[in-house]
């Protein structure tokens, strides 16, 4: 991989981690939301069903999740265990994309 | 007051610690202990310095666990009671007791593109600079390093990525980088980018701690990553 390709990551990872940054406390405070105020699954379904508003949240939420985690663990593997190059970028693309479509999966599921 | 207990690295990549017993002085240096033990006591102990005033960084050690310059250390401030342990720097290869090889070190030095590369020959005129110009004042907070290896040694990402650039390297790239007189911005940029280069700091800022020279690399890194950043999305990398 080249050192463009290597500071593309490194960008990617960083404006992942931005978007990351709001949407962490949308979903926590989502989640607190529905806790503290007793939410059933049903109640939960209710409200993001056919709300493209929670869909389009929840896919930029997995896009960037997909994006950020993967490249982090290719920079935990290669420092703790030394491994670099091809495999290991291969190893973490598999990932981003099992991330992306599991992510994107069920935040289609629960608007459906 | 009591005499110092300082063990000190004998050996190579392999050896121990051996322990000697040092009288102290006022305003004694490291260097001074370690130039007391081999005057005194082992003469066949190897350490390197030479100018003795912070000058020239050749004799950086790590005493009590963190790198440091020992010419201008004072031995009192640093050491644990009146224990001292003294060893090489960390991550450079130990080519007998404190003397590390430092051609690694260097080399990272020439692949960071450390080297000035203006366009004026001598028949030009001298190039014009304010002293008090922003990018000026930039370079000016690097320019400082005496290469003494303390910020290289005092950093994990070394320990973790061993082609790491190191923070003297890429401190050097960056003073370079915001020379108004240096030509080799784009090539510079290539040499510093990536996962062995400013990309792989993780700001955990050890070398901006430790530097005697109170340089802080770790500014300098995030200066890069930034001109990085800037020229990938304007394609010029």
């Amino acid at each position: 991989m080249n050192v463009r390709s290597q500071a593309m990551l490194w960008i990617a990872q960083r404006a992942s981690a931005a978007v990351l940054a709001l949407c962490v406390i949308v979903h926590l405070i989502t989640i607190i939301y529905a806790v503290r105020n007793g939410l059933s699954a049903a109640g939960i379904l209710e409200r993001t069903r056919g709300n493209y508003g929670w869909f389009v949240f929840y896919a930029v939420f997995v896009a960037a999740i997909a994006v950020h985690a993967p490249i982090g663990l290719r920079n935990i593997l290669s420092e703790m265990l030394g491994w670099r190059g091809a495999a290991l970028n291969l190893l973490v693309l598999v990932l981003a994309i099992a991330l992306a479509l599991s992510g994107w999966r069920a935040a289609f599921a629960v608007f459906t | 007051m009591d005499a110092l207990r300082v063990s000190v690295w004998r050996g190579k990549e392999s050896g121990e610690f051996r322990t000697y017993e040092v009288p102290q002085f006022a305003s004694q240096t490291v260097l001074d202990v370690v130039t007391y033990i081999q005057r005194n006591l082992e003469p066949t102990l190897s350490y390197r310095f030479a100018c003795r005033v912070g000058m020239c960084g050749s004799c950086a050690m790590t005493v009590n666990g963190k790198a440091r310059w020992t010419c201008r250390t004072h031995a009192a401030k640093v050491a644990a009671g009146n224990a001292l342990e003294i060893a090489p720097l960390n991550h450079l290869p130990v080519i007998k007791d404190l003397v590390t090889d430092m051609t690694r070190f260097f080399d990272k030095w020439a692949q960071a593109q450390g080297r000035f590369r203006g366009e004026r020959t001598r028949k030009d005129d001298f190039a014009r600079v304010k002293p008090d110009s922003a990018q000026r004042q930039q370079a000016d907070a690097g320019i400082e390093c005496i290469g003494c290896g303390v910020c290289y040694s005092a950093c994990d990402v070394v320990a973790w990525n061993p082609d790491y650039l190191g923070p003297a390297a890429l401190n050097r790239a960056w003073t370079l980088l915001t020379d108004v007189r240096d030509i080799a911005r784009v090539e510079r940029l290539a040499a510093v980018a990536g996962d062995a280069g400013c990309h792989a700091c993780h700001t955990h800022m050890s070398c901006t701690e430790l530097c005697p020279k109170h340089i802080a690399p770790t500014a300098s890194i995030a200066g890069l990553k930034r001109a990085v950043t800037g020229a990938v999305l304007k394609g010029e990398l």
